[in-house]
């Protein structure tokens, strides 16, 4: 346990604990010290310097994002001296950033305004420096140099050192490296993480305007999905609480868009999870390409197709939900609705910037046809109710459309790491021995935030496997890809270690994607993820095979191999190096902009 | 007596123009030695020098190669250090290793060249640099003396500290220190002066009186302070170098660029004040007319809240320049 003692700040007695730092302490008495680089997932790095605290006994300000507490500490954190020094540094902070708020992923609601209107500092005191840098994009991905306040959160949170620092001084720049061997993965961890919203994924947010349009063509039948994760983090730029449950108002709130159809992804999970769970079955009883990796994450899928191709044939085939659902909904539902699918559009509202690039895979396309043909995120979706003025808070709650509305337990919990290994245990245990887990709580150790989680399975009867009778699997449940990268090793060393590998690149599953709801931090995950856990835990059905729709849907329509194979699996093969496209902000849209909004 | 307690009599203080005890210095590596007796120790002589008007350490090297040695050997031996770096700029290297070459001999002192400019010379930027890293200050604590270079307790000392620990060991140490002597110089050069002798008996030790209207700027010739020939009865403080400028034939907003321009070349773009503030002090100078005001906010941001000492160091002599002489 570490020691507790106080400080004071500003004459004020806190709680501290040994080994935190003086910010830390501050902020969880409600304190709150100006800072824009210090993110509660990253490293110190101590480079905004607005956190300046003066201590008592030291003779100059200290940061107080790097400085530990001390037993009887004196902080002020106020003093004029202090103020001035935040209130300019931060005017020159806005010198080297154009500030484009409406577009803007923070929409208005981030530090630095919070901090200027605070601190009264003059956000045009200096012009624009970075006016004419390059605005980059590669994959849905956008990096606007131009915003850029050279904090370095996106160099280290980026999970494949895709980022990089370059020059020196004012000339420093966040580059996307030149390194051959390096690719992004589109996992949108870099704009979650950037102070200044810097960085965004392509659509946000003109693809709002794009499907009013659509709306409007009165040939065009507009369906959409929602991701597991969603239900539980849509309030939260809207004025929910973090974690809120609003599945159904999420529904009704889609509805009042404009959106003809309304389905839950969940619902497509339970196929995923009968496929997969399926499939991991019959690859351990042949001892083949064992571990068998998960693939709903497009940026899991992603890595391993450039960094790793030698492990492709791993990956499970399934399908992620999102697409098996948008192939359902142009084949099975649409035959079902007497409806030509080339008149559907698919739209679908994701946790994930990658989704914008998955559904653009050829290899996907049924008839022709993408699966889903446009993807928003999570913060789109909000943007858009903001923009109608839908709230979600009193708005009357309806269910999604049948036959993809109401999803198994098991699909809900897709939304958080060790949920998509839960959901395939569940139902692989009835594959193996014909009976339904009776304690949901056998596959309990694949849950929670933590980076790994391992557990060992004992089989309820010993299993006959080409490589010998087997009496228990071996899982385990990561998420980040340092933490993949580290069972990538162990395989290395014992290829047999593991039977089945759940993989997400976010932390915390889909409920930390790089398209949801900002700010995030470990305790707003926290609450995503037991949030989906009480909706599980709520359901009558919490089995993917129990499913009816599900297995009405085997029944009427999917006997068929070949259909089945068309709509629920896929392949995947080495992958090329994104390109990158470089543009700039047209002088006169640059300063237009800046105008309207200086006023 | 050890050798760190010699030192610690001495009252030596670091070179560089931080002067921090010495011997302190020299007693948290060996107590990290002592903590961890496995893990690896550097030694670092930082011979970078990178700012306008200081050159002194580059005279050592010519005149008392042998010390150098001397003092980086008392600290290998002492530390039981796996390896030495002498750390100097690129363009210097030859020099040095003529200078310096032929009084290793079996001591693990290797050269380590560089061109990453002034900040290099501070000894986390150091580190990094060694450290194949950019060239950037590292957050402290954890100080270079517990975990330096790869992590380990390693020693940096300014090269005249490691002369002036030859020296101690000799018995010969008299408390003196290196100071160039640049700018609208009399007498030009590099002389060994007591460490107590004030900036005006100095120059008249020196024959560097000037015989017109001047100011010096003692400690670096771009961060030193600002001095009034009537202010000059007091020692150096920072590094041991005095800038003479003729009051007439000095344009002051030429100088103030000057030193502008260097910390724009200099500075690394890690922390928002000093990227920000050089930018911004370059723009404004470069305005015909200046906001006065505004500078002096800059100034005093980077002051305050810059996070090494590069950036905080820039206010000292605008400042006192823009109070002492004014600018037009
Ligand atoms: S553009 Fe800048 S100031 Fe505006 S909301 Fe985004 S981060 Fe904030
Ligand atoms: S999207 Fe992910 S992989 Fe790509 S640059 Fe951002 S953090 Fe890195
Ligand atoms: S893009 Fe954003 S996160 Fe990255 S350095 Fe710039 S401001 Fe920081
Ligand atoms: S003060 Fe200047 S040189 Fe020092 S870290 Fe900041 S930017 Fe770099
Ligand atoms: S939050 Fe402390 S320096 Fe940025």
């Amino acid at each position: 346990m570490p020691k507790k003692f106080q400080i004071k700040i500003d004459g004020k007695n806190i709680d501290a604990m040994e080994g935190e730092t003086i910010l830390q302490a501050a902020l969880r008495s409600n304190i709150d010290i100006p800072h824009l680089c210090q993110h509660p997932d990253l490293s110190v790095r101590a480079n905004c310097r607005m956190c300046m605290v003066s201590v008592k006994g030291i003779r100059s300000l200290v940061t107080a994002c790097s400085t530990n507490v001390a037993p009887g500490m004196e902080i002020i954190s106020k003093s004029p001296a202090i103020k001035r020094s935040r209130k300019f540094n931060l005017e020159m902070i806005f010198g080297e950033h154009v500030e484009d708020c409406p577009v803007c992923v923070w929409n208005s609601r981030c530090d630095l305004l919070k901090y200027r209107k605070e601190l009264n500092s003059k956000m045009l005191r200096f012009e624009d420096r970075k006016v004419r840098r390059p605005i980059y994009e590669f994959g849905p991905i956008v990096f606007d140099q131009t915003k850029c306040i050279d904090c370095r959160n996106c160099v280290e949170v980026c999970p494949v050192e895709y980022l990089e620092v370059s020059g020196k001084g004012s000339e420093i720049g966040i580059e996307p490296s030149a390194n051959r061997k390096k690719d992004c993965i589109a996992c949108g961890q870099c704009i979650v993480h950037c102070p200044a919203g810097a960085i965004k994924s392509v659509g946000e947010y003109s693809a709002i305007d794009k499907l009013e349009k659509l709306f409007k063509q009165k040939d065009k039948i507009v369906v959409v999905q929602f991701a597991p994760s969603i239900r539980v983090s849509i309030g939260e730029e809207l004025g929910l609480p973090y974690g809120a449950a609003a599945t159904n108002q999420l529904s009704a709130g889609l509805r009042a868009l404009g959106f003809n159809y309304v389905f839950d992804t969940s619902a497509a999970a339970d196929f995923t999870t009968i496929e997969e769970a399926s499939e991991a079955v019959e690859r351990i009883k042949k001892g083949e390409n064992l571990p068998i990796f998960t693939s709903c994450c497009p940026s899991w899928v992603m890595f391993m197709e450039f960094n790793r191709p030698d492990y492709v044939k791993h990956l499970s085939t399934a399908r992620s939900p999102e697409i098996m659902l948008g192939g359902l909904i142009k084949t099975y539902w649409a035959e079902k609705e007497k409806i030509d699918p080339k008149q559907i559009i698919s739209v679908s509202v994701m946790p994930c910037t990658s989704k914008k690039f998955e559904i653009e895979r050829p290899e996907f396309k049924i008839n022709g046809l993408k699966p889903v043909d446009i993807v928003i995120t999570t913060r789109e979706l909000s943007r858009w109710l903001l923009n109608k003025k839908i709230d979600l808070k009193k708005i009357k709650p309806s269910m999604a459309d049948n036959p993809f509305g109401d999803p198994s337990g098991a699909g809900v919990i897709y939304g958080a790491s060790g949920g998509v290994m839960e959901s395939a245990l569940r139902t692989a245990y009835w594959i193996l021995t014909g009976e339904n887990l009776k304690d949901y709580n056998l596959f309990k150790n694949v849950r929670g935030l933590d980076g790994i989680k391992r557990a060992v399975i004992k089989l309820p009867r010993p299993l006959k496997t080409a490589k010998g009778v087997r009496t228990e699997l071996r899982v385990v449940v990561t998420n980040m890809i340092k933490n993949a990268r580290l069972i990538l090793d162990e395989l290395k060393k014992d290829p047999s270690a593991y039977d089945f590998v759940e993989v997400m690149t976010c932390p915390g599953g889909c409920i930390g994607g790089g398209g949801q709801s900002m700010p995030v931090d470990n305790s707003i995950r926290e609450r995503r993820a037991s949030s989906l856990y009480v909706i599980d835990g709520e359901k009558k059905i919490r089995l993917a095979h129990e499913n009816p729709a599900v297995l009405k849907a085997y029944d009427d329509y999917f006997k068929d191999v070949n259909k089945k194979h068309l709509v629920f699996h896929t392949k995947f093969y080495p992958k090329n190096r994104t390109k990158i496209i470089t543009r700039r902000r047209v002088k006169a849209d640059g300063a237009l902009q800046s105008d309207k909004y200086k006023k | 007596m050890n050798i760190i307690d010699k030192i610690k009599v001495a009252g030596l203080t670091g070179r560089g123009g931080a002067e921090f005890p010495t011997a302190q210095k020299w007693q948290s590596v060996l107590n990290a030695k002592k903590a961890n007796p496995k893990k690896p120790v550097y030694v670092v002589c930082n011979l970078s020098e990178g700012e306008p008007g200081v050159d002194k350490d580059m005279h050592i090297v010519e005149y008392f190669p042998e010390d150098v040695i001397i003092g980086m050997r008392a600290a290998i031996e002492t530390f039981h250090a796996d390896k030495a770096y002498i750390f100097v700029q690129s363009h210097n290297l030859k020099k040095v290793k003529s200078r310096l070459g032929p009084f290793i001999k079996r001591l693990p002192i290797v050269f380590f060249p560089e061109d990453r400019g002034y900040l290099a010379g501070e000894e986390t930027a150091l580190i990094e640099t060694i450290e194949g890293n950019r060239t950037e200050p590292r957050l402290k604590p954890p100080y270079p003396t517990e975990k330096g270079l790869f992590g380990c307790p390693t020693l940096v000392n300014n090269l005249e500290t490691f002369y002036c620990v030859s020296r101690i060991l000799r018995g010969e140490y008299n408390s003196t220190r290196f100071i160039s002597i640049r700018g609208d110089a009399r007498n030009p050069g590099v002389f060994e002066m007591p460490c107590t002798a004030t900036i005006e008996h100095i120059l008249k030790k020196t024959k560097n009186v000037p015989r017109f209207g001047y100011f010096v700027q003692v400690g670096g010739g771009a961060s030193g302070n600002i001095l009034l020939p009537e202010e000059l009865e007091t020692t150096i403080k920072g590094a041991g170098s005095i800038m003479i400028y003729g009051t007439k034939k000095t344009d002051g907003r030429k100088l103030m660029k000057r030193w502008v321009e260097f910390f724009y070349r200099s500075n690394c773009g890690k922390c928002a004040p000093c990227r920000e503030g050089v930018y911004r002090l370059r723009e404004e100078l470069g305005k015909a007319k200046p906001n006065w005001l505004i500078l002096r906010a800059v100034l005093e941001t980077m002051r305050d809240s810059s996070f090494c000492p590069l950036g905080k160091s820039v206010h000292e002599p605008m400042m006192s320049f823009m109070e002492k002489i004014g600018v037009k």
